[in-house]
């Protein structure tokens, strides 16, 4: 039996979208309850594991909230530049969650 | 009181143009008032450092066309905010000139247009860093230094209610606001029909974005949010679209770092203990949200400063060996670049698309890139014509870099255009920060004049 999801699989919403001019927010929201439970005990999502997915230093993740009205697990990095700045490959910051989508949770957790 | 009805049909008008079905379902339902925001920092500091727009003027007027007929053929108010992408004092003119322009071409009865400015005077903000009242710096920013307020070439403050209020108390059935925080201007309509803080700013929280709160994910369709004392409800008004509890909740955390609390000036809304339920299909009621009024008056400031001319290339690689050596080909056109011009004064900046173009040092795939490669060089220096010659350097000099076992000798990369193209100049965000004010009203001058 598989025991391991991808994250892409288990979630509605994976997303990243600026916050302000010097923060990307990302958001991952689940359907159900059960599911996002399950998510939060896997321990695939923890600020250490998100800063290790984005090669950040922790110091850049400025907020790591598991959000229960939305069954939402959401996080916030400080860019390395202003948006727009020259060079900045992502103005509106919306690609920035591509690589949450195969994080693999696992589910016997 | 029974309750008010506000719907919102774009949650950046002009971005892309309003879907008339849905707008036109919400105006069939009588809301008491047609409201959007029309600005966003999202869109970089292009637009506001230099005083232009992000969208073509054929959308915003196809906004606001339609706003305008459907509240004047109710009677009820028509409220916008961050006129023109960036609420700077000419977006706000120009919005104002096309209400007139749209009013004269349908032959509209006479109402009344209220507007308010929002840019800030660089000497203002620099007589409060010299009196001793500190511009706080937002995210991990410094204070402001005199410096970075010099770097700076347009600032807009970001207005609460206030000056919404203003032009509603004073009989306006059309406003055109300058920057203003999105969820104020639906605020701003509640808070005039006397319903309480926490409701009103939660309402606009929720509808700022239109049908972002609602699902399956379609942009641009209309929103109808009603208040009671008690309560806020919103109603998706595409026939394919509900405001689920899921959708709504969701949307409390879009684009904020945190989803408990949203600040505007005057104060900060506060979700902690909000309770979603599904009470119609189509609609969501929240209840439990608070409303923390802060102890200063203090005003975001946004700010952009322009960086240099800039001029854009772009080259594709298909060899092998070269996509595994593209850093050594971007170090080669660079060291020419150098050659030439020195070491300062001038930037080039390197996206290679394919390897990690989009993200960066973030790219956690950077080491696997696609079999081709496209490379956007950005050149940028103090006149347009230094500025085409470096981003040609940085552009040309990628077809000849000199690796030592490269096969293909007859040239290393691949044109589209065998030239490069004048962009936008380049700005950067000067401010992300905050200032201290002893009047709400006085960052914000407003102004009625009756059309038709």
């Amino acid at each position: 039996m598989n025991t391991r999801k991808k994250l892409a699989d288990l979630a509605k919403t994976i997303r990243s979208k600026n916050a302000g001019t010097d923060k990307i927010t990302f958001d991952i929201i689940f359907r159900e309850k059960e599911t996002y439970d399950l998510v939060k005990r896997s321990g695939a999502l923890t600020r250490q594991s998100v800063c290790q997915r984005l090669n950040v230093d922790p110091a850049r993740l400025t907020d790591f909230v598991e959000y229960d009205p939305a069954y939402a697990i959401k996080f916030t990095i400080l860019r390395e530049r202003p948006s727009g700045s020259a060079g900045d490959g992502d103005i509106f910051g919306a690609q920035q969650y591509a690589p949450f989508l195969d994080v693999e949770v696992d589910m016997t957790a | 009181m029974s309750s008010l009805k506000i719907i919102c049909p774009n949650g950046h008008l002009g971005f892309a143009p309003l879907k008339p079905g849905s707008f036109h379902i919400g105006v069939a339902a009588k809301p008491d008032f047609i409201a959007a925001d029309s600005g966003s920092d999202d869109i970089g500091p292009v637009p506001l450092g230099s005083d232009t727009c992000a969208s073509p003027k054929a959308w915003q007027r196809h906004d606001l066309r339609e706003m305008l007929l459907a509240a004047r053929k109710l009677g009820v108010p028509m409220m916008i905010g961050s006129a023109g992408d960036t609420g700077t004092n000419s977006r706000v003119d120009m919005y104002v000139q096309m209400i007139r322009e749209i009013a004269t071409e349908e032959g509209l009865a006479p109402f009344r247009i209220g507007w308010f400015y929002s840019e800030v005077d660089r000497e203002f903000v620099r007589a409060k860093i010299r009196g001793g009242s500190p511009i706080k710096g937002l995210d991990a920013r410094a204070d402001l230094t005199e410096d970075k307020l010099d770097a700076t070439d347009r600032i807009v403050a970001m207005a609460g209610v206030h000056p919404f209020l203003k032009l509603l108390d004073e009989g306006c059935d059309v406003i055109i606001g300058g920057r203003c925080s999105d969820s104020a201007i639906f605020a701003a309509a509640a808070l005039h029909k006397g319903y309480p803080e926490a409701q009103s700013y939660y309402l606009g929280k929720v509808l700022e974005c239109a049908s972002f709160c609602a699902e399956p994910y379609g942009a641009k369709e209309t929103v109808m949010g009603e208040i009671t004392p008690e309560h806020v409800e919103v109603t998706a008004m595409s026939p394919e679209q509900r405001c689920t509890i899921a959708s709504v909740a969701g949307h409390a955390m879009y684009e904020r770092s945190n989803p408990f609390h949203e600040f505007v000036a005057g104060g900060m809304l506060d979700m902690t203990h909000c309770h979603y339920d599904q009470v119609a299909e189509k609609t969501t009621r929240v209840t439990g949200m608070d409303f923390v009024p802060a102890e200063e008056f203090r005003v975001k400031l946004e700010g952009s400063g322009k960086v240099g001319e800039r001029f854009v290339g772009m080259a594709g690689i298909r060899d092998p060996y070269t996509i595994a050596h593209v850093d050594e080909v971007i170090a080669w056109a660079r060291a020419q670049t150098e050659e030439r011009f020195g070491t300062d004064g001038w930037e080039l900046h390197y996206n290679v698309f394919g390897r990690n173009g989009i993200m960066g040092d973030m790219e956690p795939l950077k080491d696997r890139p696609a079999h081709e490669l496209c490379i956007v060089v950005q050149g940028i220096a103090p006149t347009v014509e230094m500025a085409e010659e470096v981003c040609m350097t940085g552009t040309r000099q990628l077809f000849y870099a000199r690796l030592p076992d490269v096969k293909g000798t007859a040239g290393g990369v691949s044109f589209v255009l065998d030239e490069v193209m004048h962009a936008s100049p380049a700005y950067t965000w000067t401010l992300n920060h905050t200032m201290a004010v002893d009047d709400p009203l006085e960052l914000f001058p407003t102004h009625t004049a009756t059309i038709g």
